[in-house]
């Protein structure tokens, strides 16, 4: 299961997705939307996704833990469109036998996800807004700072 | 020949736009409709974002020869998660 989707993300199902009887851990990780970032106090994340690409490079994730840890099923599931404070973002859940490679691979596609999945949040600050990753923002006011940071964001 | 170019993140917001239709010479590569796009669409060329390129859903390296009906995104930085 590897998908974009503009409604809310429930745990429960990537976790079942991903059970399996020769499984005997399943690591989950869950991106939330945090209420501060660089001192801005953020009021909601907007995701955008180019979805055909983004299900296929989140599929790709997948086929690359396969090969490099012993695990049995992997899903992720990201959120796009408005998302409110601590509503989850993005949800990975893999299945293995052993918690060590379930660990490891859940790790690596939150990497990976960060790294190469075309898609893109724009934060909505008291102020202004900022497409996170960009040089420069885009304010509405002077309020907020008139650029960004490259690497930050308001999840993790 | 015709390329479709999609949008998306700053570059819509820039571009004022989703998506296009842009005739391209034969033998144009992805970086050479980069360049044409923004003389069309000035604000494209404004502080710089690195970009990588996908044409038909795949990273393509920027010399990547466009072919007729080839769906092309330019990906600002991604912060997905």
């Amino acid at each position: 299961m590897f998908r974009v989707s503009s409604k809310a993300l429930d745990l429960q199902e990537p976790v079942s997705w991903v059970t399996d009887p020769g499984a005997g851990a399943i690591a989950t990780f869950i991106g939330t939307t945090r209420d501060h970032n660089e001192g801005r106090r953020v009021i909601a994340l907007e995701y955008e996704a180019y979805p055909e690409m983004a299900e296929k490079e989140l599929a790709r994730i997948g086929e690359e833990a396969k090969k490099r840890w012993d695990i049995q099923r992997m899903a992720i599931v990201h959120r796009i469109g408005p998302v409110q404070i601590s509503e989850p973002s993005v949800i990975i859940a893999v299945s293995a036998a052993h918690r060590d490679a379930a660990f490891q691979a859940c790790r690596f596609a939150i990497e990976e996800i960060k790294r190469s999945v075309p898609i893109w949040k724009k934060e909505v600050f008291e102020g202004g807004e900022v497409w996170i990753g960009t040089q420069s923002g885009e304010p509405l006011n002077m309020n907020g700072s008139s650029s960004s940071s490259r690497s930050n964001s308001s999840t993790d | 020949m015709k390329i479709k170019v999609k949008f998306f993140a700053i570059l819509r917001a820039r571009a004022g736009i989703g998506e296009i239709t842009k005739e391209m010479k034969e033998g144009s590569t992805v970086e050479d409709l980069w360049e044409a796009l923004k003389c069309d669409y000035p604000q494209l060329a404004r502080a710089e974002v690195r970009l990588l390129y996908a044409v038909n859903q795949n990273y393509v390296a920027p010399s990547h020869v466009l072919k007729d009906r080839d769906e092309v995104v330019f990906v600002p930085p991604v912060s997905g998660g």
